[in-house]
């Protein structure tokens, strides 16, 4: 089997590059025709959350893959991916966006700011180890999490890994970096 | 030449990494050029990735003539709360004082811009002495190396702007590809004289060489109007596009930035492109590279 990574807008270049150094097979879901191919994991990449959501209910992908996560199919997003898990915004956010809403945590985007509130990072992920590189750009804070929901790793006092079941959420961009960690803990899954 | 401003973080090797990182996420993606709040909405719920913020779109810069320069940084604040999404806006090529505003006023990306008028016919912005990230146009690899070298972390093919016609954006991005495919074919030894003949830094050369790729992400702009242009772009290589006076000069704005948003994203299903070309309405009217006098893409080189 082989994961797919949604390719409709982002970075997800850069995420099949990860998977394939750590040997994973991918392809690209760009069309709801692509989601026939045989598939057991996904990973939502960083991007614009309000081009990717649109774009999923244009196309008439959003209740397939929203089936299949509620169906348990291991799914990593990271940052804009994040955004498109979370079930709920923050007050302020644009709430007509579509989205998955799977993932049971309360999510505010663009938290630090515009570009120049951008910044690298290097925090401990629990069942990952220590010193992980985190790039967060223009990044969402998660501002609330709920029952079941597992939170892996914290920057200051907001946690920026969690997870739920199969659901893998991260408010930074592990394919940005060499490290494959957070990648190899999304396979394990 | 930096701010000094309190919430503006130092320049260096880190900023340029994160900057270089948020091209990244523009990845296939439009950017649209809008002038007003309301036009900034259209375009964020078209599907815009990001919109370069303007007084006047291109082509009526063409149309209007005399000096074009920075926008008031009013209207720009003005978009910025219009919409979520990355807001850019344009300085004149070499105005580092015009950069040194908007970085002030926390824009997401500066276009140091052929489109308005040069303030200086020699130099360019040292954009290595900023926080914000800078994307520039370029026809060819030497431009477009020259342009990193000075701290660009994102390039677009130059194109001609306000035109419709999208023949220079095609052989902009024609060419530097090509130079890209030539570079990497080289041997490591011959290098040296390539970088001499561009005029560039040896070690970007060899960036280019060893990648086979620019170093920073490549976006296509200038004359963009229709979906398949869009697709035409991307399928030469183009990591996403801008579309400057294509939308907002075009019969149905909303419909015809729906169509390249979608474009982008299917560029090589030709089936999904005739879906999305049909009944948008009338194109903007544009006019040929030949008919004009003033060449933008010969301002900096």
């Amino acid at each position: 089997m082989a994961t797919a990574v949604l390719a409709l807008q982002g970075a997800f270049a850069e995420h099949e590059a990860r998977l394939a150094e750590l040997g994973e097979k991918s392809f690209e879901l760009r069309d709801a025709s692509d989601l026939l191919r045989p598939f057991d994991r996904l990973v939502l990449p960083g991007g614009e959350s309000t081009v990717q959501g649109k774009l999923l209910r244009e196309l008439g992908m959003l209740c397939p893959i929203r089936e299949r996560i509620c169906d348990g199919m291991p799914v990593l997003g990271t940052c804009a991916g994040l955004i498109l898990l979370a079930r709920r915004l923050e007050a302020l956010d644009d709430k007509h966006v579509p989205r998955l809403e799977t993932l049971d945590v309360t999510v505010e985007r663009n938290s630090y700011g515009r570009q120049l509130g951008s910044f690298h990072a290097t925090e401990e992920v629990s069942g990952v180890g220590a010193d992980v590189p985190m790039t967060f750009i223009r990044a969402p804070k998660i501002t609330h999490t709920g029952k079941g929901v597992d939170i892996l790793a914290r920057v200051g006092s907001s946690p920026v890994a969690v997870r739920q079941g199969a659901q893998l959420g991260v408010a930074f961009h592990p394919e940005l970096d060499d490290d494959l960690r957070m990648h190899r803990l999304f396979l394990s899954l | 030449m930096t701010t000094g401003e309190k919430n503006v973080p130092t320049p260096g090797p880190e900023r340029a990494k994160l900057n270089r990182e948020l091209a990244q996420m523009l990845k296939g993606g439009v950017i649209m050029d809008v002038t007003t709040p309301e036009q900034a909405r259209v375009a964020e719920e078209a599907g815009a990735c990001a919109v370069m913020a303007l007084e006047r779109i291109p082509a009526d810069i063409r149309a209007a003539g005399g000096v074009s320069r920075m926008s008031d940084p009013a209207m720009i604040f003005g978009i910025q709360q219009a919409v979520s999404i990355p807001v850019m806006a344009k300085c004149r090529i070499g105005h580092f004082a015009e950069a040194q505003v908007l970085q002030t006023i926390d824009i997401d990306y500066i276009d140091e811009s052929e489109v308005l008028s040069p303030a200086d016919d020699v130099f360019h912005i040292d954009k290595t002495q900023f926080a914000v990230p800078f994307v520039c146009g370029a026809r060819d690899l030497g431009e477009a190396l020259r342009r990193i070298a000075e701290g660009a972390s994102m390039i677009r093919t130059k194109g001609e702007p306000g035109t419709g016609d999208v023949v220079q954006a095609v052989s902009h991005m024609r060419l530097i590809n090509a130079q890209i495919r030539h570079v990497a074919s080289l041997r490591a030894d011959e290098l040296f004289e390539e970088a001499k003949r561009l005029q560039v830094p040896v070690e970007l050369v060899r960036e280019v060489h060893d990648g086979g790729r620019l170093p920073v992400v490549n976006f296509a702009a200038g004359g963009i109007a229709t979906p398949a242009d869009a697709a035409l772009m991307m399928q030469l290589g183009a990591e996403g596009v801008f579309v400057g006076s294509g939308i907002f000069k075009s019969g149905n704005p909303a419909k015809r930035a729906r169509a390249i948003v979608g474009a982008v994203t299917n560029y090589d299903d030709p089936e999904k492109v005739a879906a999305l070309s049909k009944n948008l309405g009338e194109a903007m009217v544009g006019i040929n590279k030949d008919e004009i006098e003033l060449l933008m893409a010969e301002r900096g080189k």
